[in-house]
């Protein structure tokens, strides 16, 4: 297959990363270490990008289970990569709410803004555009996911505003891109207004 | 309207500190020790009578489910498993929850896993919300550093310790058995019901998977009364509920409201009302996607609740309401929608796994009207042999909105592929 990535011969945990795969091993009972299967795939794609197919075998070996049904859990969630994805991971939902909201022109301002497709990587290996399903933020749709973070509240203008910033080596303040207060009403609040509470340290 | 005193998400707007001292200063933790001090059976019947019902979206009661798990705990340990998986199109509650009321959730799972015998409680919530993990976790921390969890959990004698399980996108999870599968690090495809979760759950032990909102609640309700919340909302739809508004409003947003509020209210009161005006309304799915969808005249009058919404054939669901104005396309809405199911089918089941596609494909053609008269039939056809013939309720998800648009809008339907033909010979 000439699209197929190149896979790495080995693997390993650096020693931060092995003592994180530890904790979480120790989130669950004795003999159910399986159960760690998501959280350690989900640390060898912070540490590598992606998920080889080395990755899978080591996380196989340290769980006790065999490479196949590592490979099954890899391949049946939709947030590891088999493939490496550019710096930025940007992920647009396109969903029924945000498409409402005007995910369309969305996609449009970050196609154009990155120059490629969903599903491509920029040639310089900083963004990687995918479509994905509703990411349940849909008050503040149309909205966009990217790494760790989501940029809400959206339009062409502020996608590429976001898209820009991260080109120019910034980082973008995360959440409602028009000002609001998080899923309050954009005209302010319409409840909780009334209260006030006891000895609160912001 | 609910008063604000009756509001018990007060920093749903993220306004206020979220971490240990700000939850305190809002009655959180607040004499955790005497609600666990009144036993097991105080609980569950004052959460009985409370009149929960789930907020997942099915609507079983809440006490009921907890009084299923065993009295004493045999050989095997009980486990609470937490619907964190928010994934419904349209649903954004819980995830407000989680980032700025995380510790209602906390002290809810120690109270419901004393209450059903549980040491262990797991949050299994949706791998996107990278960051409301990191709250979760944060005040995880900081409630066993303050021995309100852990050992002796607030001194009442009970160990529970609570722990956050990141999914990876899969939108199946949120069912309760795919999700059990997935935390036992599997592929999560849905098990055969029964043995029910009560019986045969998490490692094959008993289990109860509960709803982020419906655990967060539950302290509350138990230091204000079981008679408080059954006071709010209407006789078998009581107390309050987070809506999410989303679509053609002038502003989109979560609110709390009172179980049983009017459609039209909650939209023109926290909403700003439909966008161009409550007669530029076309439609609203009601209670995420997966529900079917409502026209106009039954938005008039509807109340938000699991009886008068499943009385119009439809359900409060996850009170995701959407709205769509006269603008829209509602051909390419459920389209949308079509192509979401067939995207999170998990391929377990024939009737869903082929069916799902089938019908996606078909609903493109019925956008552009690329389709034959004699495929509405078909259409139709295909979703009643997914809807009832799949172990999970995906496919009966994916079936209603294809078969509320044929009932609804079948002669849209007809339209677009009359005058697609019509162009077709005139060129």
């Amino acid at each position: 297959m000439s699209n197929m990535t190149h896979e790495p011969n080995s693997f390993a945990f650096t020693a931060d990363y092995a003592e994180k795969a530890k904790a979480f091993i120790a989130k669950y009972p004795a003999g159910r270490q399986q159960s760690a299967v998501m959280p350690l795939l989900d640390l060898a794609q912070r540490q590598e990008g992606w998920v080889s197919r080395a990755a899978m075998e080591v996380i196989a070996g340290m769980l006790d289970m065999a490479p196949i049904r590592v490979e099954e859990v890899a391949t049946f969630y939709t947030m590891y990569n088999r493939k490496p994805v550019g710096k930025f991971h940007v992920q647009v939902c396109t969903n029924l709410p945000c498409m409402l909201r005007g995910s369309d022109d969305v996609v449009a301002a970050a196609k154009a803004a990155l120059g490629v497709d969903f599903g491509d990587m920029t040639s310089d290996g900083l963004f990687t555009l995918s479509e994905v399903e509703c990411l349940g933020a849909c008050v503040n749709a149309p909205m966009m996911q990217i790494n760790d973070d989501y940029y809400e509240d959206l339009d062409a203008n502020s996608t590429k505003a976001v898209l820009e910033a991260l080109k120019r080596g910034e980082t973008p303040k995360p959440g409602p891109q028009n000002g609001r207060q998080f899923s309050c009403p954009a005209g302010g609040p319409t409840s909780l207004t009334e209260l006030t509470f006891q000895t609160e340290k912001a | 309207m609910l008063r604000d005193s009756d509001r018990i998400f007060t920093n749903l707007y993220g306004l206020h500190d979220w971490r240990l001292a700000g939850a305190r200063s809002r009655g959180d933790w607040n004499g955790t020790k005497d609600i666990l001090a009144k036993g097991r059976d105080w609980i569950i019947d004052e959460m009985k009578n409370s009149g929960l019902r789930g907020r997942g979206g099915a609507g079983f009661p809440t006490g009921v489910k907890w009084s299923f798990m065993p009295k004493t705990e045999g050989p095997r340990p009980h486990y609470l498993v937490i619907n964190a998986d928010e994934g419904e199109p349209g649903t954004c509650k819980d995830r407000e929850m989680m980032r700025f009321d995380p510790h209602k959730l906390v002290e809810g799972a120690l109270i419901a896993s004393f209450a059903i015998g549980a040491h262990a409680a797991y949050i299994y919530i949706r791998g996107e919300f990278v960051r409301e993990a990191e709250h979760l976790n944060y005040a995880i921390d900081e409630a066993r550093a303050a021995g309100l969890i852990g050992p002796n959990a607030c001194g009442s004698g009970w160990d529970c310790e609570v722990y956050v399980h990141r999914g990876a996108g899969a939108y199946v999870c949120g069912e309760e058995s795919a999700l059990i599968e997935s935390l036992e690090g599997k592929k999560g495809q849905p098990r055969l019901k029964p043995p029910f979760p009560a019986g045969v759950g998490l490692y094959g032990c008993p289990t109860t998977v509960n709803n982020v909102e419906s655990i967060a609640v539950s302290p509350t309700i138990l230091r204000r009364g079981a008679s408080w919340f059954a006071g709010l909302g209407k006789p078998n739809n009581t107390g309050t509920k987070v809506f999410c508004i989303s679509g053609h409003v002038n502003n989109p947003c979560n609110v709390e409201e009172e179980m049983g509020v009017p459609l039209k209210d909650l939209i023109e009161k926290h909403a700003g009302g439909v966008r161009g005006g409550w007669d530029n309304l076309l439609a609203i799915i009601p209670g995420g996607s997966s529900v079917p969808m409502l026209n106009k005249a039954q938005c008039d009058t509807v109340t938000m609740d699991f009886d008068a919404l499943k009385a119009q054939r439809s359900g409060l669901g996850t009170a995701a309401v959407i709205v769509m104005d006269k603008s829209t396309d509602l051909v390419r809405a459920i389209a949308r929608l079509s192509k979401f199911y067939w995207h999170e089918s998990c391929g377990q089941c024939t009737p869903c796994r082929e069916g799902t596609g089938w019908m996606a494909r078909i609903m493109n053609r019925m956008v552009t009207g690329d389709a034959q008269l004699s495929e509405i039939d078909l259409l139709e056809e295909v979703s009643r042999q997914i809807e009832g013939h799949t172990i999970c309720a995906l496919g009966d998800a994916a079936a209603w909105p294809v078969q509320g648009l044929i009932r609804t809008f079948r002669p849209e339907l007809e339209r677009r592929i009359k005058d697609r033909q019509a162009k077709t010979r005139a060129a």
